[in-house]
């Protein structure tokens, strides 16, 4: 199987790796990288628990191959804190997670939190409606959504008082 | 190791040309595949319905990501833009909102960041919520072989549950979309399990539009999904509203020939007695909601 040189910018910091053709984003962020924050769930792009950020747009990671992100600029939950500050911080959203208890087994946390990153970035003051949109392809068997949506909530309108 | 293995094996090869693809095509035969956004094909991978041993990504051929509206007022979409360029883009939101409208009810966010119009199209499933909208517009799909581009309307394109008249050497580069007839209005509605995100159980397409020459004064579109082996213009009802005023009588005389022309399955989504009864709703719906546009209400 043919493999692949490629150049990419993960969470800030350069990575040169070599990768065969059929590894996914997935696979190579969590066993080439060690960043196992990013979940593996359904492998089928309908349970969100890899979404990551390529270029600052969220993609299903299990859905993109890791040949694809060659010269591209990944960010995974662990990269999140530091789009905000010196990374050694929460970011708003992820301290509102905390606050509002939006999390119970945690497996679905770290996509969650990288769609609803994407969607205050590109509509800062979201309706209630617009967040269940932007989380559709976020599965959560746990919290009942309700605690996550008040979260986004909850940072959207702190983003606002900056 | 992940509890799921990933990808079977393959050999990645990203094209420069179309020129390239269709050789690759030549040489390697069914063993090749083509990819954009890989939303289609990964999960079929992943299900062993489909065993490449060479992808070609064709997403960065020139043109391909490009969507083009010009003088004409017509609107050319690269096969490879994705759902949520095409959802987003302001030439279609403005001249194609029924266009934008499909393209946003397709799965979710992130995977309308992945998936595209092309790939909808070729993958030619029955729920593909860009090909009853396409066959409103009367769009035409570009397709590029070793005798160079040919321009097909989508009504011919579409030939079974996931097959098309795309030749084994082909690949979809482009989608090109006519003028809009003036003051037409359209309205694309999707039944899924969820209000939104799921896969279409039936799904409808209305295009309306003023027309001097036909007996009620106007012109209706209409088209089904998930209701048949491919998606369906349905010329009967399309009849009745050209000869019937505009109305819940002509509605319900047109929602009997959409019933009429469906002939869904049972699936896990729903049965066919159900689809069958919400083709009737839908269709009604769908006309009701268009008309309520042409009159200005």
């Amino acid at each position: 199987m043919a493999t692949h040189s490629i150049t990419v910018i993960v969470n800030g910091s350069a990575e040169f790796l070599t990768v065969p053709s059929s590894m996914t984003l997935l696979q190579m962020l969590r066993e080439e990288l060690a960043l196992t924050g990013t979940k593996n769930g359904c492998e089928a792009g309908e349970c969100g628990a890899c979404t990551v950020l390529v270029d600052g747009e969220p993609v299903n990671s299990c859905m993109m191959l890791a040949v694809e992100v060659d010269g591209r600029e990944v960010t995974t939950v662990e990269g999140l804190a530091r789009l905000y500050g010196d990374g050694k911080q929460l970011s708003p959203l992820q301290e509102a997670f905390v606050e509002h208890n939006a999390v119970q087994c945690g497996f679905c946390t770290p996509g969650m939190l990288i769609s609803a990153h994407a969607l205050l970035e590109r509509s800062p003051d979201p309706t209630e409606e617009e967040i269940r949109e932007a989380l559709v392809g976020n599965l959560c068997r746990c919290t009942g959504y309700l605690r996550i949506i008040q979260a986004v909530q909850t940072a959207a309108a702190r983003k606002e008082e900056v | 190791m992940l509890a799921r293995p990933g990808l079977p094996s393959f050999d990645y090869v990203r094209a420069g040309t179309a020129d390239d693809v269709v050789r690759l095509l030549e040489e390697h035969g069914e063993a090749a595949r083509l990819m954009m956004g890989g939303t289609d094909l990964f999960v079929g991978m992943r299900d062993g319905v489909a065993r490449p041993r060479v992808v070609v990504d064709v997403k960065h051929l020139s043109g391909m990501r490009d969507v083009v509206y010009d003088e004409q007022a017509r609107l050319t979409v690269g096969a490879a833009v994705t759902m949520n360029e095409i959802a987003h883009h302001p030439d279609v939101q403005a001249h194609y909102p029924l266009l934008a409208e499909a393209a946003n009810s397709v799965a979710s966010y992130q995977v309308r960041n992945r998936a595209t119009i092309g790939g909808n199209l070729c993958n030619a499933s029955p729920c593909a919520d860009t090909v009853p909208v396409t066959l409103v517009l009367e769009g035409n799909v570009v397709l590029y072989g070793p005798g160079g581009e040919r321009e097909l309307p989508a009504g011919e394109f579409f030939t079974g549950p996931g097959e098309t008249a795309l030749g084994a050497d082909e690949l979809m580069t482009a989608i090109r979309y006519p003028a809009l007839p003036p003051g037409a209005a359209g309205r694309y509605l999707k039944l899924g399990r969820s209000k939104i995100g799921d896969l279409a159980i039936v799904s409808v397409a209305v295009l309306g539009f003023p027309d001097n020459v036909a007996p009620s004064g106007y012109r209706f579109r209409v088209a089904l999904g998930s209701v048949a082996p491919v998606v369906l213009r349905v010329s009967a009802a399309e009849e009745v509203l050209a000869e019937n005023p505009p109305g819940e009588g002509g509605f319900a005389l047109a929602a009997e020939q959409a019933v009429e022309a469906a002939s869904p399955i049972d699936d896990v989504r729903g049965s066919a007695a159900y689809r069958v009864a919400m083709v009737r709703q839908l269709t009604r719906r769908g006309l009701r909601e268009v008309w309520g546009q042409l009159r200005g209400t």
